[in-house]
């Protein structure tokens, strides 16, 4: 009868995400290869961050400190990471003040602490390799994922410059892709082959740790959880399952 | 034991019913003894208020229900919920307890208000029980929408802001009504503030209450059952106790200690592993800071309200005013506690009804369920349309009901003393559960 | 009802252990709970030691810092001051700092690292109020014996250079002296000495 139950429940619980992918639009996101466990991977995703992202986005609600749990020192933080005039217990703030964000960029980064949590490690992956040249843009910059976005391409030193191609289908669609012209220092460009393989790779590492910093918990909360799961499925159930029985007995 | 041979719980009783309330309202109070799985769902419901009431207790220590932006340009209320994620030991686990908590609440009302459906628990001499609970069931809705705003993301903003607004559909005082209700003119701080304490004081003490009648006039008439047997009709002439009836304790203890086990093994997984549930618990827009002039692309209830959401949706307006579907919206709720007066079938229990119930019964499933799913996703003319049918549907089982039960024979007779559990029933309501899911799931990528 | 004999043995030992093991459980899902309690990141990262750069401060000047939400004074004893330490030895309550009020290595005759710096928590061991700062030598309302201190105006506590309480006073014993150490003959660090 329980298990009866247990595989109910679980049924479910399991059918609901599918119920949930009905409803998503947009352009195709390419798929983030998310491994929290990596924490090679997530330290050279930090340093990306915080030497590019920090300076107009803040991620206020995460701390210098807690980058320890990606395998850092204190030291290692203090000597590498941290900028100047910061302790190594103070949050990831900017010092770019709300004014001065609206008279250079005409809009106010915003904070990046949950980020993969509200979009998702596959739309940042994305948006993060989606940058073109855009004469139009006030930056000269856009965005196949976010149109019209108002963030600069800040990482078009490592890319390099995309353009847009527009072409038509067999079945009359619009079609949209992106062509690298330039090869950055992380692409290559060779015969009119686009080599973006280290590019890739190492927004996957910026991906990744935005995902570590929009749950830095998560690795943690994934071991508990199969303590707890094994404690109650191997003792407590069992457990109260015979206790039952026993009563039971009485009455069948 | 003192001089007079008294010993403390001597004491006591002689001073306050301690022992007596014991005997009559767990050791010597017969429950009937073919309880089966839905039988489970009332003690899980009182559980789910526990964790509600405790973790909740432990978030408002480190909550600030505060709109204004702090100095990192975030509102502190939304900051303080991740400080309570990140710096406070052990938060994260009592934040996620809280919001699975909400959802299994859910979960396990619905289930516990089916099982009332089917075995007829809410006739007579029950109906009062079914009347308290139903207005948990609203107490409880309020409760969630409240709960909801507090964290201050952007599907808390705009769900509320949305939902406020349908009271200004009310004609002639629905704008002040609005207006009063928010203490602003927008969804703001002052709002914040007020369900804040809404949510943390006042309506879990009418809860609290609420539980207390729905059990005190529970135990008063005495449990229904699968066979809908009145099991006080038949009692053993010497001990005066019914020959279907068990004592609670020990054997509904045991029992519901293992639907507990169970539970927490669900409950579990789903704190630890999948907390967010693909959105539907935790909803991917709620974790964008709330930001009154930005409306998120599609504002959507949570999911256990969507049922009631289609309803409101599909709706659509007449004479200039939009107030027929928050109309129809409260009538699908306050309909449900008319059922004892409703439903004209003698018989209780759904084993021995008639087609027609079943029918009916499965209609109202597939059009509740349907209405779920549409709820959760943004309209269209197909959808609305689909809406309509099912919110017509929903409505017969109700309004149609003291027509259809009258004249509705099922099997007969209708026994006199309860039944043994039927095996093969149990396997083919399990494939229609499954059938129910997977059902559901392609109607949601289709429509 | 089952007329089969109750097995009265296996009934106990599963209600023992399914007690027991629900125990365990309880514990576990407290531990959460109770661990909330403790101070958390922001806390700690309030609380974190201080760093003061002491090459401004002038012999006979009291700078005031914040640590922990309290006033720490660094006082730059002259030395003519660190000399009239021991002449208020006998009207002491604690002259050798045997009263746990200080760190090992500051128990000595100026409770300090250097004999010139007094780096000490102002927070009267009274009633918490804190204490003004009287260098001047036999002030009138203080008596010609006084080599300089320091005085609490709320109820008339009395403390010498090297934070240590006069008899005859409501304060019981010396300020309390926190761990510190110095980075650099300029910098020290408050509220940490590994």
């Amino acid at each position: 009868m329980k298990t009866k139950i247990r595989h109910l429940l679980a049924a479910a619980a399991l059918m609901l995400p599918l119920a949930a992918h009905a409803a998503e639009e947009g352009p195709a996101l390419d798929k983030a290869e998310i491994d929290i466990q990596d924490t090679e991977s997530l330290q050279r995703g930090a340093q990306v961050f915080l030497n590019y992202c920090l300076s107009c986005h803040s991620a206020s609600m995460m701390r210098y400190n807690r980058l320890m749990d990606i395998g850092l020192s204190e030291q290692q933080i203090k000597d590498n990471l941290l900028p100047d005039g910061a302790k190594i217990g103070d949050q990831m703030t900017v010092s770019m003040t709300k004014k001065d964000a609206k008279l250079w960029l005409d809009n106010t980064p915003p904070d990046l602490s949950l980020t993969a949590r509200s979009r998702g490690a596959d739309w940042l992956y994305t948006y993060l390799r989606s940058f073109y040249r855009d004469p139009s843009r006030p930056t000269g910059w856009n965005n196949l994922v976010f149109d019209k976005v108002a963030m600069p391409h800040v990482l078009w030193e490592l890319q390099g410059d995309q353009v847009l191609k527009t072409t038509k289908d067999a079945e009359g669609h619009e079609v949209k892709k992106l062509e690298l012209v330039k090869a950055g220092t992380m692409t290559k460009l060779e015969n009119g082959k686009a080599n973006t393989l280290d590019y890739d790779k190492r927004i996957k590492d910026l991906t990744n740790y935005l995902v570590f910093m929009g749950e830095p918990a998560q690795v943690t909360r994934r071991q508990i959880g199969y303590a707890v799961l094994m404690f109650l499925g191997l003792l407590l159930l069992p457990l109260t399952y015979f206790l039952k029985k026993e009563y039971w007995k009485d009455i069948h | 034991m003192n001089n007079k041979g008294q010993t403390i719980l001597d004491w006591i009783d002689e001073r306050f019913p301690l022992t007596s309330t014991m005997k009559a309202h767990i050791t010597e109070y017969y429950a009937p003894r073919n309880f089966n799985f839905w039988y489970f769902f009332g003690s899980l419901a009182m559980l789910v208020l526990v964790i509600q009431i405790v973790t909740g207790i432990f978030l408002t220590m480190n909550y600030k229900p505060d709109g204004t932006l702090n100095g990192a340009g975030l509102p502190v209320a939304f900051a303080s919920v991740e400080y309570i994620m990140r710096d406070v030991a052990g938060g994260w686990i009592i934040r996620y307890m809280h919001s699975t908590g909400a959802s299994m609440f859910f979960v396990v009302v619905y289930l516990h208000m089916f099982r009332g459906l089917i075995y007829g628990s809410y006739k007579q001499p029950r109906e009062l029980i079914w009347v308290f609970g139903s207005l948990i069931f609203l107490c409880l809705m309020a409760e969630a929408f409240m709960g909801y705003l507090l964290p201050w993301g952007q599907m808390s903003f705009w769900g509320a802001q949305v939902i406020v607004n349908l009271f200004g559909s009310i004609p002639v005082i629905g704008p002040d009504l609005s207006v009063w209700i928010r203490g602003d003119f927008v969804v703001s701080d002052a709002t914040l503030n007020r369900f804040f304490a809404l949510h943390v004081i006042a309506v879990p003490l009418v809860l609290l209450a609420l539980v207390v009648a729905h059990l005190v006039a529970l135990h008063e008439v005495g449990s229904n059952n699968p066979d809908g047997v009145e099991i006080k009709k038949h009692k053993d002439p010497a001990t005066g106790i019914p020959l279907d009836g068990i004592p609670f304790h020990p054997y509904y203890t045991v029992k519901d200690i293992l639907g507990v086990a169970v539970f927490l093994v669900v409950f579990s997984a789903i704190v630890f592993f999948m907390p967010e549930m693909g959105g539907f618990f935790l909803e991917h827009p709620n974790f964008d800071p709330a930001d009154p002039l930005k409306t998120p692309p599609h504002i959507a209830p949570v999911w256990y309200f969507t049922p009631f959401y289609a309803i409101l949706r599909a709706i659509p307006s007449f004479l200039g005013t939009q107030v027929w579907g928050v109309l129809g919206m409260g009538a699908a709720v306050v309909l449900i506690a008319l059922l004892p007066w409703l439903d004209k079938s003698p018989v209780k229990s759904i084993r021995y009804r008639g087609p027609k119930f079943k029918i009916m019964l499965t209609l109202f499933i597939i059009s509740f369920i349907g209405l779920g799913t549409l709820g959760a996703l943004p309209p269209t003319a197909s959808r609305t349309l689909i809406s309509q049918i099912f919110s017509v549907l929903y409505f017969a089982f109700f309004l149609g009901m003291p027509f259809y039960t009258k004249n509705d024979v099922g099997r007969t007779p209708v026994p006199e003393r309860v039944t043994d559990t039927n095996g093969r029933r149990q396997l083919v309501f399990l494939v229609l559960v499954a059938v129910t899911v997977i059902g559901a799931t392609l109607f949601a990528k289709l429509v | 009802m089952n007329e089969n004999q109750v097995d009265t043995g296996r009934r106990r030992f599963l209600t023992v252990a399914t007690s027991a093991v629900g125990g365990v459980a309880v514990a576990g899902v407290a531990t959460p709970f109770l661990m909330s309690f403790f101070p958390s990141e922001r806390a700690k990262a309030a609380g974190a030691p201080v760093e003061v750069d002491i090459s401004k401060i002038e012999p006979g000047q009291k700078i005031n810092v914040e640590w922990r939400g309290k006033p720490v004074w660094l006082l730059n004893r002259t030395p003519e001051q660190v000399k009239n330490l021991s002449k208020n030895d006998d009207r002491l309550v604690d002259p050798k700092s045997e009263v746990d009020q200080q760190p090992k290595y500051c128990q000595n005759e100026t409770r300090s690292i250097k004999p010139n710096l007094l780096v000490a928590v102002g927070i009267c061991t009274h009633l918490g109020c804190s204490p003004t700062f009287r260098p001047d030598l036999a002030p009138a309302d203080l008596g010609p014996q006084w080599l300089g201190g320091f005085y609490c105006p709320c109820h008339g506590s009395k403390f010498d250079l090297a934070a240590r309480v006069f008899q005859g006073v409501p304060a019981p014993k010396n300020l309390e002296i926190p761990p510190h150490k110095y980075l650099s003959d300029t910098r020290v660090l408050i509220g940490e000495d590994k």
